[in-house]
């Protein structure tokens, strides 16, 4: 931590809300449409179109504010805020300017230097714009062209309090909201496909001192590793200056992944007057408590009381709830898993272990493979009851993941079955035991470990089908009695 | 008579009693058309597509129109004519849509026979900033036929078509139905869908009808009146059969005449034609009272700052990117986006969008755009709490009758021609304005007739009557 010197971070999110059409046309919001099929005389802007709020991106914002601890304004309205751009049909974009849907809330993340509270200053609902595409790069191609598929999709405006103080605060907010709102269903917040974009603003100022210092504002980045590298950048690049007592001028800089730093995009004096005034178009939003009780109950457990709740009715380490609960389908995937096979902590070990090591190797997320928590329960029944061992259980989970077959029929079909028939096993063991009779010396000489060895070998002979457990106690037996 | 001379409901009624062929009905009004509008130059396009040798009765059928021609006002999309708005930057565009208007002009079995002519975006109150040609008054033929729905008033005076749409920002149906000795109303905000039409000022614009009687404004309030699931601000209620107050009855009505705009300096004889209906409707058993009407001062300045603010954005897409005019061998975006502009814009839409521009940006928003809501409140509230003792107000319609073409070149003069028109949209009240006699120079004089939102039926009501007291009959211009 710097002593001299107090980082000011803010952060303004923007989110894709994930209705299945747009907010003011019937259109679609498919990702990855060919260009312009997504699209009608309403959402282009074609002279005489109108606007019509589409009321579940506001039951998707409600759901966000009430998440984020917002308070739901009864009475909101929609703003024009004007530019003129190629991707912008209206040359206005409906957004809304002082009268957001919710506003003064906050969110709690834990960092390694403590918990800290962060205040959201407001959330508001607006339509994205369109998106020019430059054949080759933009600096080559010949011309612009738009794809207006993107423009009037629903976002959700999410603007932070200056309360981070360190890059990492930062971080941890942005995984914090972006958590929270997979929970809630709102969006897929994809940073690639920009249905979560952050912009931060960072400025630094001497401790003790309560006036805030020249702000800079980042944008554009593409990740959060990228966000919090620019705001380390700018920590390091803003601390120079001062240092140096250099001014530092307020303007709009990006992160240069390539030449890791960031760099200067525009100054302020660039700003634009966005000449907001009320949209003529809509009337204005009121939002009673019908319709908030209406949201609260349909509202989904978010993910920080979903831990606390594993940890106390499944009394599994706080480790493994924090793994578990990171998605919404992850934390289905367990409790699915646990309804049908009561061992929470078994449940979780194969979770953390198989399913996400294999999540990972195929970049999945828990909903995108086939697996069920049925199954998976139905499989750790099949691996306690002795039906398969440990090992065999590995090769059918592997199965299930990529198939979703039932682990009755893989262990039928390919004939997995442990073997438990006592005789068929004993002989197994005394042909073990013939083969290597220094083993029985060992073993009676107190090396003990000879046994896992030897078990080993049934094992293998049995393609692992060998119930590991009757063989070694077979083992024990016999090597006593000779 | 000729049948391009009758009004809608008697087409009606001979289309009924079989009196008459459709297709007779359509010939006539184009041979009018042919005739006279090159002189009136009242349209802009005509709907090529009508087969008028194979109309007939039969595809009519069960309709309320009967396939009975309308025209409309060219700022209302058609998906099979050009809408150009009069203006050059929309000279060759087709919306591949139709307005609200038009879809329930056609399913109640209208045809839309062609587009009227206008001022550019609506902006002007003489139809001489129509970028293409301004549109002559049949009454005169060196005066303005009013506007911005100047093609459309002077289309129905000129009976080339029985019926025709408009739409009134701050007076836009009335003043010319005034000017061209026709009945206007202007619906209550939100009783007309506007989805289709292109946007002027969003707050104040209203599509209604201009006929030769009254009889036809209630036909064609019942065909365009109705909530509408694309339009939010379109209000979603019964709305009544507004032939049923087709009434010779004012005995019952309370009559507001306002001091404030009696007060003003206006023409004489348009003075005492209003002055002389009002007696007679005093006689009819109205119940006439002065009442005080406040903030009518401040009405025009605070209309045209909301009316530009609203038209500095809503015509900011006409950017040259999607459609319409797009200037050639412009250097880069910027270039493109204002030589599109400077090439495609009049001169007087290019006056309001800077003016709605300087009102709304930062620093200036306070003084100009808030205060002017605040008067636009004021006067919402004069006018609700005038309509707790009155059923209407009174006023002329326009302080002078038609100008000559050319005559107003101070554009403050020619604001100064919708002064009783404008405090109406503002409040979003409903108004009428009919015939009411002729100056000394054979021009129609026009009175106007406001009334309490949604409460179009007495204004029919009251209209219908004074046609009936006053002995109006339908007049013709007479052309050469």
């Amino acid at each position: 931590m710097d002593k001299n010197y107090e980082t000011i971070i803010g952060l303004e999110v923007h989110v894709q809300l994930d209705t299945n059409s747009k907010i003011f046309c019937s259109c679609s919001t498919e990702f990855g449409s060919k260009p312009n099929t997504n699209t009608c005389p309403v959402c282009l802007g074609l002279p005489g179109t109108l606007p019509v709020l589409n009321k579940k991106a506001v039951d998707y914002l409600v759901m966000t504010g009430l998440a984020l601890n917002c308070e739901i304004a009864s009475y909101s309205k929609f703003d024009r805020k004007n530019y003129f751009y190629p991707d912008l049909p209206k040359a206005y974009q409906i957004s809304q300017f002082d009268l957001p849907v919710a506003k003064d809330g906050f969110i709690e993340v834990e960092t390694e230097d403590g918990t800290h509270k962060i205040g959201i200053t407001r959330i508001h609902l607006e339509e994205d714009a369109g998106k020019l595409i430059h054949e080759g790069s933009i600096d080559k191609s010949s011309g612009s062209l738009v794809d207006y598929n993107r423009t009037g999709v629903p976002l959700a405006e999410i603007v932070s309090e200056p309360d981070m103080r360190t890059p990492e605060q930062a971080r941890e907010y942005l995984n914090f909201l972006k958590k929270t709102l997979e929970y809630l269903g709102v969006s897929d917040c994809n940073m690639e496909e920009g249905s979560l974009r952050c912009d931060a603003n960072i400025s630094l100022r001497p401790r003790g001192q309560e006036e805030f210092g020249t702000k800079v504002e980042l944008k554009n980045m593409n990740s959060f590793k990228a966000i919090e590298k620019g705001l380390a950048y700018e920590q390091k690049r803003q601390r120079k200056m001062i240092d140096n007592n250099e001014e530092i001028v307020q303007e709009t800089r990006t992160w240069d992944e390539n030449k890791n730093k960031t760099i200067s995009m525009r100054g302020k004096e660039e700003a634009n007057d966005y000449r907001y005034f009320p949209e003529p178009d809509l009337v204005p939003l009121e939002i009673d408590e019908n319709w908030i009780e209406e949201i609260k109950d349909k509202l989904p457990e978010l993910p920080s009381v979903r831990k606390k709740r594993f940890i106390k009715e499944y009394e599994i380490p706080e480790y493994d709830a924090e793994v578990l609960t990171d998605t919404r389908q992850l934390a289905d995937l367990f409790e699915e898993c646990v309804e049908k096979f009561n061992n929470p902590k078994e449940v979780s070990n194969w979770i953390m272990g198989e399913f996400l090591r294999l999540a990972n190797e195929e970049k999945m997320e828990a909903n995108e493979t086939k697996i069920s928590g049925e199954l998976l329960g139905k499989m750790l029944q099949m691996l306690d009851d002795g039906v398969i061992s440990s090992k065999i259980a590995k090769t059918v989970f592997e199965e299930m993941f990529y198939t979703g077959k039932d682990p009755e029929d893989i262990v039928e079909e390919k004939g997995l079955k442990q073997i438990s028939d006592q005789d068929k096993l004993e002989s197994l063991v005394e042909e073990i035991l013939d083969d290597n009779p220094e083993a029985i010396e060992d073993i009676k000489n107190g090396k003990d470990k000879a046994i896992g060895y030897l078990v080993g070998q049934v094992m293998k002979e049995t393609k692992g089908k060998a119930n590991p457990q009757m063989v070694n106690e077979l083992f024990r037996k016999k090597i006593s009695e000779k | 008579m000729e049948l391009y001379k009758r009004t809608l409901t008697d087409l009606l009624k001979m289309l009924d009693e079989k009196r008459v062929k459709l297709k007779d009905i359509h010939e006539s009004l184009s041979y009018r058309i042919k005739s006279v509008d090159p002189k009136i130059k009242a349209f802009v396009n005509q709907n090529k597509d009508i087969d008028i040798e194979n109309l007939t009765e039969e595809n009519f059928k069960d309709t309320y129109l009967k396939g009975l021609p309308i025209a409309v006002k060219d700022n209302m999309s058609t998906d099979n004519i050009k809408t150009t708005c009069s203006s050059k930057m929309l000279e060759n565009y087709s919306p591949p849509y139709n307005a609200t208007v038009i879809e329930k002009i056609k399913k109640a079995g209208g045809i839309i026979t062609g587009k009227t002519n206008m001022d550019e975006f609506a902006m002007g109150s003489s139809t001489e900033n129509s970028a293409f040609f301004p549109t002559v008054n049949p009454w005169g033929e060196n005066r303005v036929p009013g506007g911005s729905s100047g093609g459309s008033a002077a289309a129905v005076a000129a009976g080339m078509a029985p019926v025709a749409l408009g739409s009134d920002t701050g007076g836009s149906i009335r003043q010319p139905a005034s000017f061209c000795g026709v009945v206007g109303l202007k619906p209550t905000y939100g009783a007309v869908s506007r989805y289709g039409l292109v946007a002027f000022a969003s707050s104040l614009d209203q599509i209604g009808p201009l006929a030769r009687n009254v009889d036809d404004i209630a036909l064609m309030m019942n065909v365009i009146t109705g909530s509408d699931k694309n339009d939010s601000t379109c209000v979603n209620r019964e709305y009544p059969d507004y032939t049923k107050y087709l009434k010779n009855d004012v005995k019952d009505f309370k009559i507001g005449i306002p001091n404030q705009y009696f007060e003003m300096d206006f023409d004489s004889e348009v003075r005492s034609s209003v002055m002389a209906a009002v007696d007679k409707l005093e006689a009819a058993g109205a119940e006439v009272q002065r009442v005080d009407i406040t903030g009518a001062e401040y009405a025009l300045a605070a209309y045209y700052i909301i009316a530009t603010a609203e038209a500095s954005s809503n015509l900011a897409r006409y950017d040259g990117v999607r459609y319409g005019l797009r200037a050639k061998n412009a250097n880069n975006l910027s270039e493109m986006f204002t030589e599109t502009r400077q090439q495609g814009f009049g001169e007087e839409v290019k006056r309001r969008i800077m003016l709605g521009t300087y009102v709304l940006s930062s620093g200036y928003y306070d003084d100009f755009y808030l205060k002017a809501q605040k008067v636009r409140t004021l006067i919402k509230n004069d006018f609700d709490k005038l309509f707790k003792d009155f059923d209407l107000i009174l006023s002329p319609t326009t302080p002078t009758t038609a100008f000559k073409l050319g005559e107003k070149r101070d554009p403050l003069d020619m604001y100064a021609a919708d002064i009783f028109t404008v405090p109406v949209n503002i409040a979003g009240i409903p108004a009428i304005s009919i015939p009411c006699g002729f100056d000394k120079n054979g021009l129609p004089i026009g009175l106007q007739l406001m009334g309490p939102h949604f409460k179009e039926e007495k204004l029919i009501q009251a209209a219908y009557s004074l046609e009936k007291i006053l002995n109006l009959n339908i007049e013709y211009p007479k052309l050469k």
